[in-house]
């Protein structure tokens, strides 16, 4: 998100506005979650029993270990910023690497977790799951849907990470000019965020 | 407004005369406010027209019992598409993306909105995503038949290319959404010095209430059609009821948004006829501030009616009582602008030339449309109204009779501005009678037929329905006959046109104190405000 007009005028940039818009865009993606949100405790209300079984299933193990890696990425974003804002180019470099490979690692654990769900039939008209009762085929519709939603969003957040280290590489995000970079930390802390919520939801249902 | 007479500079380059590029290439690679806005200008009117030709020949379908020129497949598919691209690509975008973008930096006293080229993705993501609806009639298996509303579970179960379809409204969604952080913080950071709330004339009032819904809404629909789509590929069974999803709450989801829309629909075109009526009236507006909140006050509450639409699906008493209490509600601070427009009129000099009859006639409409809404929001009425011509005919009124005459209107205003050529004031001034006729007849006829029993979206009709049919087709074409001529004297106009005058019509906001049209940067230096907007005779307003 830019605050520099194209224009041939003094190059005019707005900070505040900047992160003002980021926030909105962050409401945005929170209501996005929310209609998943709404559905998941309605039919959870509908189905309590169903869903306390779906929830046996999911390896807590993973989900848990998952919630490590991001809550720690959240904190190496943070360490970026105020790396950058101290003038600390190599240190910030170094934190948004780590920021990314926490990042594969989460998204390595999903891919893991899900094949062998995949691999029971457990799936979207999947055979073990078309066996179960109604309420535990919505419980795993869901599952899929926001763990997949927010999956999606992991990696776009690691391709706003990648551009954001490759723009501190070449200087375009400075210890004066970091805007770019808050921005993109406000975003993997909301995916991160989000991911917290899930993590009761969908693995400690049971 | 007491700002710095700009006066018609002598040596000037207007936008359309700037920028390194050219051709085609100026334009979509701009990332000119004023340039953006025209983009979405030329899109939407073009799109809006093959919607037009596409309601004609449903029209033309109605004309008889016994000759059927479309099969029912083709029929269902009509209705879809005229739903999609109109609401979807004309009303629900219209106002705001092509004056919002194009005037509300300069009203508010800006060089341009805060992300420029953010602003260039928004159009992008519009276009994409019409490319991909109109894509999703020629492939997969039939164009989508399930009506602008996809409901399950008949999205589900018919074959046709709903996945491909619904993803292009979810491009659409996008666009919407980031067009309404682009304008929010532009209202928010770029506001000329003196420029307070309260001194911001109120189409920028209403664009920042649409910003606000087109934010706090959209996101909803984004999720719910991505649902669907997985629905359709994976079946995840969310909203299949044979694997225990709740088809009902499809219908909630959808509508916490797409109420809100029809909000987002006319409320800029609100903010546009109230830029119009004092300008024709040469006066003050009346009730500033109450049109002001009660823009805020439409897309507040307008958030807490969506179960309108849901009275006949077996929700619930509570809920229904609830959504019609509010639906009665709603329709206070709406009637509250329809009172402060008519109050400024009072004692005005009031000149009706073509931009003022448009918004006259949009004041006449809306006030029939949001009457019948007002019988339809009755719950006992609305069980015998559900899915009839009645509604049809009434969101006609609305969208149609509100949001497209404000259209029509705020283009006859904005013009001479926008691209710096006069029109021919009596051609537009005619055409409006054949639309204002045929309209009436179409959706006057469709409120009639509907509350005889006519039931919606059927491709044929009894035949004691055909009298109402007859009359309302022929009220169509005269109404399609009437669009082209208010268009094509546009685009002579764009041609042959004369140049217009920096002000033609004695406006006093910001935007009649530019050039026509105005420069690529808006102003020379940055105006300074000190008084309220509107104010037409300054000797006698202290």
């Amino acid at each position: 998100m830019s605050t520099a007009p194209a224009h041939a005028h003094p190059v005019h940039k707005d900070y505040q506005g900047a992160k003002f818009g980021m926030w909105l865009f962050l409401f945005t993606e929170i209501l996005l979650f929310g209609g998943l949100f709404l559905l998941y405790s309605i039919y959870r209300s509908m189905y309590p029993i169903d869903f306390h079984n779906g929830g046996k299933h999911l390896n807590v193990i993973i989900g848990v270990a998952n919630t490590v890696i991001l809550l720690t990425s959240s904190l190496t974003v943070a360490v970026a910023i105020t790396a950058i804002q101290k003038g600390n180019k190599k240190l910030t470099l170094a934190c948004l690497g780590v920021t990314i490979v926490f990042a594969l690692m989460f998204l390595a654990n999903k891919y893991i977790e899900w094949s062998a769900e995949i691999r029971h039939g457990i799936y979207p008209n999947g055979p073990e799951l078309l066996k179960m009762p109604n309420g535990e085929k919505i419980f795993y519709g869901l599952y899929y849907s926001m763990t997949g939603l927010h999956g999606l969003h992991v990696l776009a957040g690691i391709i706003a990470l990648l551009i954001t280290l490759d723009f501190v590489r070449r200087d375009k995000i400075t210890g004066t000019d970091f805007n770019k970079l808050e921005n993109v930390g406000l975003y993997w802390h909301l995916v991160d965020v989000i991911w917290i919520f899930l993590l009761p939801l969908l693995y400690l249902a049971a | 407004m007491n700002t710095l007479a700009h006066g018609e500079a002598s040596s000037y380059r207007s936008f359309l005369e700037s920028g390194d590029r050219k051709g085609i290439l100026a334009w979509i690679l701009s990332t000119d406010h004023k340039r953006i806005g025209i983009l979405y200008l030329a899109c939407m009117v073009s799109l809006f027209f093959v919607a037009v030709i596409i309601g004609v020949l449903m029209r033309i379908e109605q004309l008889s019992t016994s000759h059927h020129i479309f099969p029912p497949a083709i029929y269902n598919a009509f209705f879809t598409v005229h739903g999609v691209i109109m609401i979807f690509m004309f009303v629900l975008p219209g106002a705001s993306a092509v004056f919002g973008n194009f005037f509300l930096p300069i009203m508010i006293g800006a060089r341009d909105v805060s992300f420029p080229r953010l602003n260039l993705m928004s159009w992008y993501f519009f276009i994409v995503g019409a490319l991909v609806v109109i894509a999703s009639l020629f492939t997969g298996d039939g164009p989508p038949d399930a009506g602008w509303t996809f409901y399950v579970p008949f999205s589900l179960r018919t074959g046709t290319n709903i996945p491909l379809g619904v993803f292009g409204v979810f491009l659409l969604g996008f666009s919407s959404i980031l067009t309404g952080i682009n304008f929010i913080t532009t209202v928010h950071r770029m506001r000329a010095p003196g420029m307070t709330w309260h001194h911001m004339p109120l189409f920028v009032w209403a664009t920042y209430a649409t910003a606000w819904v087109q934010v706090l809404a959209t996101p909803i629909i984004g999720v719910t059609l991505l649902l669907v789509i997985a629905e359709r590929i994976f079946g995840i069974g969310v909203f299949d009821p044979a694997k225990g999803g709740d088809p009902v709450l499809y219908q909630h989801l959808f509508w916490i948004y797409s109420h809100p829309a029809v909000y987002i629909m006319i409320l800029p075109a609100m903010g546009a006829i109230t830029e119009v009526i004092p300008t024709f009236a040469h006066r003050t507006i009346f009730g500033y501030r109450a049109i002001a909140y009660s823009s805020i006050g439409i897309a507040g509450l307008g958030s807490l009616v969506w179960g309108h639409h849901m009275f006949t699906s077996g929700m619930g008493n509570a809920a229904n009582l609830m959504f019609s209490l509010f639906t009665f509600l709603v329709a206070v601070p709406s009637a509250i602008k329809v009172f402060n427009w008519t109050a400024t009129l009072y004692k005005g000099s009031i000149e009706v030339k073509p931009p003022m009859l448009f918004a006259l006639t949009f004041v006449f409409l809306f006030s029939i449309g949001g009457l019948t809404g007002l019988i339809q929001g009755a719950l006992n009425v609305n069980v015998h109204l559900h899915d009839t011509y009645w509604i049809v005919g009434h969101f006609h009124y609305v969208m149609f009779g509100g949001t497209g005459m404000g259209f029509f209107a705020a283009l006859l205003h904005w013009f001479p501005k926008m691209f710096g050529k006069m029109y021919n004031e009596r051609v537009a001034a005619i055409s409006w009678f054949p639309i204002f006729i045929g309209f009436n007849m179409l959706y006057g006829g469709m409120l009639v037929l509907g509350y005889l029993g006519m039931p919606r979206r059927y491709y044929t009709h009894l035949p004691q329905y055909s009298t109402g049919h007859l009359i309302a087709s022929i009220g169509g074409f005269i109404m399609a006959i009437g669009l082209v001529l208010f268009f094509a004297n546009l685009v002579v106009a764009l041609f042959k046109g004369k140049k217009a005058e920096s002000n033609p019509w004695g406006g006093v906001t910001l935007e009649w104190h530019t050039p026509s049209p105005p420069p690529l940067e808006n102003f020379e230096e940055i105006p300074v405000i000190k008084d309220r907007p509107y104010i037409f005779n300054p000797e006698t307003a202290q």
